[in-house]
């Protein structure tokens, strides 16, 4: 069991507030994800749960047992860092068996658990290399098997992927997903990259300045965001947003007018809105498509269109100098300044009320 | 001398470790060999003139109270240094000499940089405070200790002394091997902890929080990290302070002057004697080759262990 449970937690460093009251819960089995712009706090909450932040008020349980004020080696937690912290001048079977001695296990117990994390990690043919004569990969994965003897409750990352180049990124995303599923272990990773957060985690936690904006499921975040900053953060490229006005807003939906004059009928509950308040609508680049002028909501002017070989994306100027992305096949061809007509997928946009809170979509009424 | 000796043969030493570069053509050797064959040769000249100078005197009758009686002696002089009843007070004093004062400056100077380490108000002008031993110039920080600090009437350890009642301490006549460690120490532990000081800001704080989650406690964080860090800064105070605590000569003719007979008197202060206050230079120079041989060896050991912990740490 390793039931995680944070309280009201907060973090000052002097005058500055890290972190401004985090209440989460993480299950065990739980690949929870922190994800957020650089300086909301990720890493400080990470530290905090790891011990190495003193918190300033609140607490933190593992199962029921309080650790909030723990040292780092009592709360039964194990950390792999950024800059995988191996000791230079031990081999990486000493690396791996050095909490195991401090812990004055015997002797056959460390073999057999070096050996075993050694085994699930690929390692046994560097167990007697110093950290310098390995690759980066390298020194990651034993970085990861310095924290799996340990067997820890719950396996904490700091960004552990990022000093690496891509490629070897990618085959490290892949070994974590698979090294989670081996281990059925609690892990928290803290990254900004949402492309490990999408593809690592069950649970991922929007920070941004010090608060969580959003918990849940990858998709969940991605479909239904909570608000503007969660759906500009998660997706590549980003949504664009456009400023708009209601018009009507009743049960069945909400008609609003975009600021060069189009105007669109939305299946959003708008129930809370006034007439005539500003609103933002989001839409995704996959959810915009290229029409006929004729039949299209709006018109836009192509500014610059990236070709990637599968997918092409445009960035088309509206008459009000707003730039929406637009996801177009790979063989779509187009000429600089051309005028071209855009609908939406209306079911698929997002509304935003003026304090930038999504607003409900309707459920689908049996048509 | 011994230090010019000592440094072409360490550097020789350190050559021959060093891994040689593969793939370079025999032209590009030829051209580089020529290119530094000029300091070679000076240094060469440098060190083999006052060399070969040095064991022809240490061959000849050589006093200069006898002048014009040069005539060749043959190993006459070495054998007189060596059975003169101030040379195995020499080399024991030489010995003790270095071997406390690299003991006290590496041992103090791991546990004040480690302290000056943390954070603290006024870090800054403590760490200058400490440093600056360093910038006195060893005549004058013997005169300080002499005057200031150890004098049996009007120094600052005689008041302490009297303060509670005891009878203070005439350091020099009662203590005075250890009153020129004392000095020389003073002097040189402001150099192990300007090198320590640096080694430890390089030490990596990642590291040390994760030897924290793996259970390390302060003892443990100490000897697994900080000590194998500081092991090559060591290394490097250990081989400088002993070249130059070798031929240490201000303190010990500021002070006592060697004495009391020949308790303060290390082997460059019994050659100093030998030839300016005997004026013989024969024996002198016996002295002297027989200094750089001892040097030659704690130079050997010193350089292996040095260049040790160097090819070790990379």
């Amino acid at each position: 069991m390793a039931d995680l449970t944070i309280k009201n937690l907060k973090k000052s460093f002097g005058d500055v507030e890290i972190l401004k009251g985090i209440n989460l819960t993480i299950k065990d089995h739980e690949f929870v994800v922190f994800v957020g712009p650089s300086g909301c706090g990720k890493s400080t909450l990470l530290r905090s749960i790891a011990g190495l932040e003193e918190v300033t008020s609140g607490h933190i349980y593992l199962d029921d047992r309080e650790i909030t004020e723990l040292a780092p080696a009592k709360r039964d937690l194990a950390m792999v860092f950024q800059s995988y912290a191996l000791y230079p001048h031990m081999s990486v079977r000493k690396n791996m068996s050095f909490a195991l001695e401090l812990a004055k296990e015997s002797k056959e117990t460390i073999n057999a658990k070096v050996a075993e994390a050694a085994r699930i990690l690929e390692l046994e043919p560097l167990l007697e290399r110093k950290p310098k004569e390995l690759s980066g990969g390298q020194r990651q994965r034993v970085a990861i098997g310095r924290s799996i003897v340990r067997q820890p409750k719950v396996f904490l990352f700091d960004e552990p992927l990022s000093n690496l180049d891509a490629a070897l990124r990618v085959q490290m995303r892949l070994e974590l997903a698979r090294l989670h599923h081996d281990l059925k272990a609690t892990m928290i990773y803290v990254t900004h990259d949402q492309v490990e957060a999408m593809t690592l985690a069950n649970k991922v936690v929007v920070l941004n300045q010090g608060q969580i904006e959003q918990v849940g499921s990858p998709m969940e975040l991605y479909h239904s965001p909570a608000n503007r900053f969660v759906a500009g953060f998660l997706g590549m490229p980003k949504m664009s947003f456009l400023p708009a006005t209601v018009l009507v807003c009743d049960h069945q939906g909400t008609r609003i007018q975009l600021d060069d004059g189009a105007t669109l009928t939305l299946p959003v509950d708008g129930t809370s809105l006034r007439k005539y308040s500003p609103v933002t609508l989001g839409v995704r680049p996959e959810n915009i498509h290229v029409a006929d002028p004729a039949e299209s909501h709006f018109t836009g002017r192509l500014d610059i269109a990236e070709n990637l070989g599968s997918d092409t994306y445009c960035y088309v100027k509206t008459s009000t100098g707003e730039t929406l992305t637009v996801r177009t096949p790979g063989n779509f061809t187009c000429n600089f300044g051309q005028q071209i007509g855009l609908s939406l997928e209306l079911d698929q946009c997002h509304l935003f009320d003026d304090q930038e809170q999504a607003l409900p979509r309707l459920e689908r009424i049996a048509a | 001398m011994e230090t010019k000796i000592l440094d072409a043969d360490a550097i020789r030493t350190m050559q021959d470790t060093a891994p040689t570069a593969g793939g370079v053509s025999k032209q590009k050797a030829r051209i580089s060999r020529l290119m530094v064959s000029p300091s070679v040769l000076l240094l060469l000249l440098w060190m083999v003139v006052p060399l070969s100078m040095t064991i022809y005197f240490s061959l000849i009758r050589y006093n200069l109270l006898y002048p014009g009686e040069n005539e060749y002696v043959g190993l006459e002089n070495f054998r007189f240094f060596v059975t003169d009843l101030g040379f195995m007070a020499g080399m024991t004093n030489t010995l003790l000499l270095v071997g406390s004062v690299l003991l006290i400056t590496v041992v103090f100077g791991v546990l004040i940089s480690l302290l000056i380490n943390l954070a603290f108000w006024g870090q800054g002008i403590v760490r200058i405070l400490l440093i600056s031993p360093f910038f006195i110039m060893p005549t004058v920080n013997a005169l300080v200790w002499k005057n200031l600090l150890l004098h049996p009437v009007s120094g600052v350890f005689a008041a302490i002394w009297q303060f509670f009642g005891a009878q203070p301490i005439d350091w020099f006549s009662e203590l005075p091997l250890f009153s020129i460690i004392m000095i020389v120490s003073w002097q040189w532990l402001p150099f192990a902890i300007l090198l320590l000081m640096t080694a430890l800001q390089s030490l990596d704080q990642e590291q040390q929080e994760a030897a924290r989650l793996d259970g390390a406690g302060p003892w443990a964080l100490f000897w697994h990290l900080t000590r194998p860090h500081l092991a090559r800064p060591i290394a490097v105070v250990v081989m400088i302070e002993t070249i130059f605590l070798l031929s240490l000569f201000a303190e010990i003719f500021t002070t006592t002057g060697g004495g009391p007979g020949y308790e303060t008197t290390n082997l460059a202060y019994l050659i100093y004697s030998q030839a300016l206050l005997q004026f013989d230079v024969g024996l002198a120079s016996a002295g002297g080759l027989i200094a750089v041989i001892l040097a030659n060896i704690a130079a050997f050991f010193l350089v292996r262990v040095v260049g040790k912990s160097l090819t070790d740490k990379q």
